[in-house]
Parts: C-alpha cells; sequence; structure tokens
C-alpha cells in the first residue's frame, strides 16, 4: 500500500465515502488507532446509516468533481437499524444500472460491507477503489454553468436563497 | 392606459403547451381582455424584428415553452429576457427539459446521422445533411446550429417562474395567470403548482397500504390492471410518489401510472435519484441475486425515471456519448 502514491500514472482521484456510523466508520477509525496506511485518496462522510444514503448525495459528489464515491455499511444482517443496508442495496442496485445507462463507468460507484473489526478492509477496499479510478481517469461531468434553479429548495440550499432574494426586483 | 403585454414563445417542444393555451377555451378572453398579447409565433404574425423593436422590460411576461438546443432558440429567449420583466418556463421541456431533453442520452452526430441517413424511414442517397449556411445565388442562407446537449430554459436564460407538465393542466396555467394579474406572486423561482405528491391527491389514495413490498414490476401491457387499486401496489412503475400534484390525476383516472411530468416536489432535487430511491425500496427481498433480478424488471431505468427531467438533473446527460462537438 505505501507503492500507491509512488504509482507510475500520476492522477490522484478524488473519492468521496459515505461510511455508516455503526460498521464501516467505526472500522476506518480502527484503522486508524492501528496506524495502518492506505490511500489519502478518500474523503469519508459519516452518516448514521447506509440506508439513509439518498442516490442524490452520489450523483451530487460525481457531479461537484468526485471521481468515485464509496460506501460502506454493515454486513446483511447486522445493520444496527434492522435492515438500513438492505435499502441501501436496492438502492445502489438500481442506481448502478442508471449509471451504467449514461456511461459512468462501473468502478467508480462502489459498495461495500465492512463490519466495526474489519479495519484492514477499509484499508484494502480504498487502495483499490484509488487504484480502480486512478486508471479510469478524471470524471469531468460536463455541467453546464447557469445554477439549476427551479426545483432548488431553499431549505436545502440556504445559498440559492440568498442569491435569489439579491436578484429580486 | 395601456394593457400590460404578453408573449408566448416554442422553442424545443411538440405544440402541446400551446395546445394547453388554447385550451383555456373561454377564459383565454379574460386573458385577452387583461393583456395584449404581442408575441406568439404559432397564432399571430408578429416577427422576431418586432420583438427587436420594442423597448426593454416592455413585455409584462413571456410564456416560454419547450428546452434549449439550438442557436436560433437560444437567440429568442435571450431576446426575450431583455424585452419582458418577468419570464415563465412553461411546462415540462423548459423547465425540467422534457420529452426533447431525452436526446442527452446520444450527441449532436450521433442524432444527425440517424435522422438522416440511418433510419429506415430516410432513403438519402446523396447524403444530404443540414450545414449551418450555405451560398446561394441570391445570397448566404443560414440555418440554427444543434447543439450536442439539450438544456432547461432555466439554463440558457434567468426564469421567474415555472409551470410544470406535459403540457401545464388548465387549472394551473388559470392560477398562474391570475396570479399575475392580480400582482400576486410568490418568490422568484417558485414553481407555481402546489407543492404536495401526487399520491394526496389520488383517487385510489385509500387503496395504498402502510407499507408497499414488491416482488415484481410490470408494464400495463403486460397485465389487467385493476381500476379501482393503487397502481404502485400493483407492481406498476407509478411515481406519483416523487411527483408534484397538480395534473388532477389525469394518467391516474386513465389507468396509466404517473410518469412524472409535474416534476419533483421542492424536497427533491433530482427527480430520477429520488424516484430510484424510493422504487427501489420498495423491493420485496434482502437477496442481492433476487434484488437484481426484480429490480432487472425495469426495463429502462433513465428513460423511465429521467423521462422529463434529464437535462435539469444533477447528472445532465450521458457521457459514454459524450463530445465536445457543438457544445455550448
Amino acid at each position: 500500500m505505501s507503492d500507491i502514491n509512488k504509482s507510475s500514472n500520476p492522477f490522484n482521484p478524488r473519492i468521496v465515502a459515505f461510511f455508516c456510523n455503526w460498521c464501516t466508520y467505526t472500522a476506518a477509525d480502527l484503522a486508524g488507532t492501528a496506524r495502518m496506511t492506505y490511500a489519502p485518496n478518500v474523503r469519508v462522510v459519516r452518516i448514521m446509516c447506509s440506508g439513509r444514503l439518498d442516490p442524490q448525495f452520489i450523483l451530487k459528489a460525481l457531479r461537484d468533481g468526485a471521481d468515485g464515491v464509496l460506501i460502506g455499511g454493515c454486513h446483511p444482517g447486522d445493520c444496527h437499524y434492522q435492515e438500513g443496508n438492505y435499502k441501501a442495496l436496492r438502492r445502489f442496485t438500481l442506481l448502478k444500472r442508471l449509471l451504467e445507462s449514461i456511461g459512468i463507468e462501473e468502478g467508480r460507484v462502489r459498495l461495500e460491507w465492512i463490519a466495526a473489526s474489519e479495519g484492514d478492509k477499509v484499508q484494502r477496499v480504498i487502495n483499490e477503489m484509488t487504484e480502480t479510478v486512478r486508471r479510469l481517469g478524471p470524471l469531468n461531468l460536463e455541467i453546464p454553468d447557469a445554477p439549476l434553479k427551479g426545483s432548488v429548495i431553499t431549505e436545502h440550499y440556504p445559498e440559492a436563497a440568498v442569491s435569489q432574494g439579491a436578484s429580486n426586483e | 392606459m395601456s394593457k400590460p403585454k404578453i408573449a408566448f414563445y416554442w422553442c424545443a417542444s411538440c405544440g402541446g403547451c400551446e395546445e394547453a393555451v388554447v385550451d383555456l377555451n373561454e377564459d383565454i378572453l379574460d386573458v385577452v381582455a387583461a393583456f395584449d398579447i404581442v408575441f406568439w409565433p404559432v397564432a399571430l404574425d408578429f416577427k422576431r424584428d418586432d420583438v427587436e423593436a420594442m423597448t426593454d422590460k416592455s413585455i409584462a411576461v413571456s410564456f416560454i415553452n419547450g428546452a434549449v438546443r439550438n442557436s436560433e432558440q437560444s437567440e429568442m429567449v435571450e431576446l426575450l429576457r431583455s424585452k419582458s420583466q418577468t419570464v415563465v418556463a412553461f411546462g415540462s421541456c423548459a423547465h425540467l427539459g422534457g420529452i426533447p431533453g431525452l436526446a442527452n442520452i446520444s450527441n449532436r452526430a450521433e442524432i444527425l446521422e440517424e435522422v438522416y441517413s440511418k433510419s429506415p424511414a430516410v432513403i438519402n442517397e446523396n447524403g444530404t445533411a443540414p450545414r449551418e449556411e450555405i451560398e446561394v445565388p441570391e445570397g448566404k442562407l443560414e440555418l440554427p446550429f444543434l447543439w450536442n446537449t439539450v438544456k432547461t430554459l432555466d439554463q440558457a436564460i434567468d426564469v421567474d417562474y415555472y409551470l410544470p407538465g406535459c403540457p401545464p393542466p388548465v387549472d394551473i396555467i388559470k392560477n398562474a395567470v391570475g396570479a399575475i394579474m392580480k400582482g400576486e406572486l410568490p418568490p422568484k423561482g417558485t414553481v407555481l403548482a402546489p407543492d404536495i405528491a401526487l399520491c394526496e391527491d389520488c383517487p385510489r389514495k385509500d387503496t395504498k397500504p402502510e407499507k408497499i413490498l414488491l416482488k415484481e414490476y410490470k408494464r400495463p401491457h403486460e397485465m389487467a390492471v385493476d381500476p379501482t387499486q393503487c397502481l404502485l401496489t400493483q407492481g406498476l412503475l407509478c411515481l406519483g410518489i416523487v411527483t408534484r400534484k397538480g395534473c388532477g390525476s389525469a394518467c391516474i383516472n386513465g389507468n396509466m401510472p404517473c410518469t412524472g411530468c409535474m416534476g419533483p416536489v421542492s424536497q427533491a432535487r433530482d427527480y430520477g435519484a429520488k424516484a430510484i430511491s424510493s422504487i427501489a425500496s420498495l423491493v420485496d427481498s434482502n437477496d442481492e441475486k433476487e434484488i437484481n433480478e426484480i429490480l432487472e424488471e425495469i426495463i429502462d431505468p433513465l428513460g423511465t425515471f429521467y423521462r422529463y427531467s434529464l437535462p435539469a438533473s444533477l447528472i445532465h446527460r450521458s457521457y459514454q456519448k459524450s463530445s465536445r462537438q457543438g457544445e455550448k
């Protein structure tokens, strides 16, 4: 793993990881306490449960510059909330087909079950995924300059409220 | 004092939105009594020069339908924006990209090739294809340039309000026109339709159980659809759960599932992603293989969940067939 950064490919992917509080995030914590080294390309967002992961979060991450998205949840049967991880799996399964059909490569979005004790799996998955996305290259979505108004809601996007207020006559 | 002026314009659209205006029936007389229609290419003989001759901001409201996908549409909407105090995106295509927005699955080169040579209905031995300009004895002729990517109206110009629907339901239009006549408009950027999901309005609401779980997804032609039961519980992809109400459940009353033309309620940023979220979570299985099999029954997730909103979505277009040629 220490040779990750010595890869001949100079591209350094940005990966957003959504880790569930009870298993995968704890595992990442464990990897940290155990001083395991892994690729520094992942930005971890802690969510309470992988079932909380709205597919919009994944698309927004990709839109806003992530080259890949990693989702980590409890193993099947181990969800702190009984079946949140199953919901994550169902959504992920359908979202994956959507991403395929718009040409976002399979390796860019990955779902992994990582238990609280599996610090080594966090290390392995992050290293693997970084290499996969590195090979795939930058994502570079073509997004229009114009802000997407209309369906923007002020509660969720306070900055939109400010700009709307400012442009009101 | 002269009456306030309004304008109607169409971009990449089918003409159904123009029909919706005509569907106002006698009520259009109230509109004409209150406003002067100064520009409406489908019905009145005013030309672009007439609009160019107007002073800036002299049109009270412009209702623009259709997505924006070529240089002419872009010029026209920019012109109308500069001449109008208020611009209303009229209908699904202007609001979210609509059906023409599905062209974002493809690209300019592929679309032109399909339409002018590959399509089985086309005989084009000379390989004639549109060009942006050509010299003829009388001078130079020009055609608009087709873009690689379809845009919503608000990706092309600043938009004040949105009237959703394919086409916008008459009641929604009447309410909006009424609000404009009274000067009682909500904050800029508002979608002028109720901000509640269609299920709330559904005549079959009482047959929708607290929790829906599905072992299979079906399409209307594959089954005898029960005209009284909640369509989603019958396994049909009825998208009323994520779609804004206001259409009077027109499709449901026709025993067909909602396809989502009214767009998302304001709590959802990306219609398709939210639809995927809710539809997929109904799958009645915890087994990876079985989940996959059940969801395989949804033949075309992109076309189903982004039928009216691909250009407005977070992903905007397809990337495997993306080329920057013709990008604007």
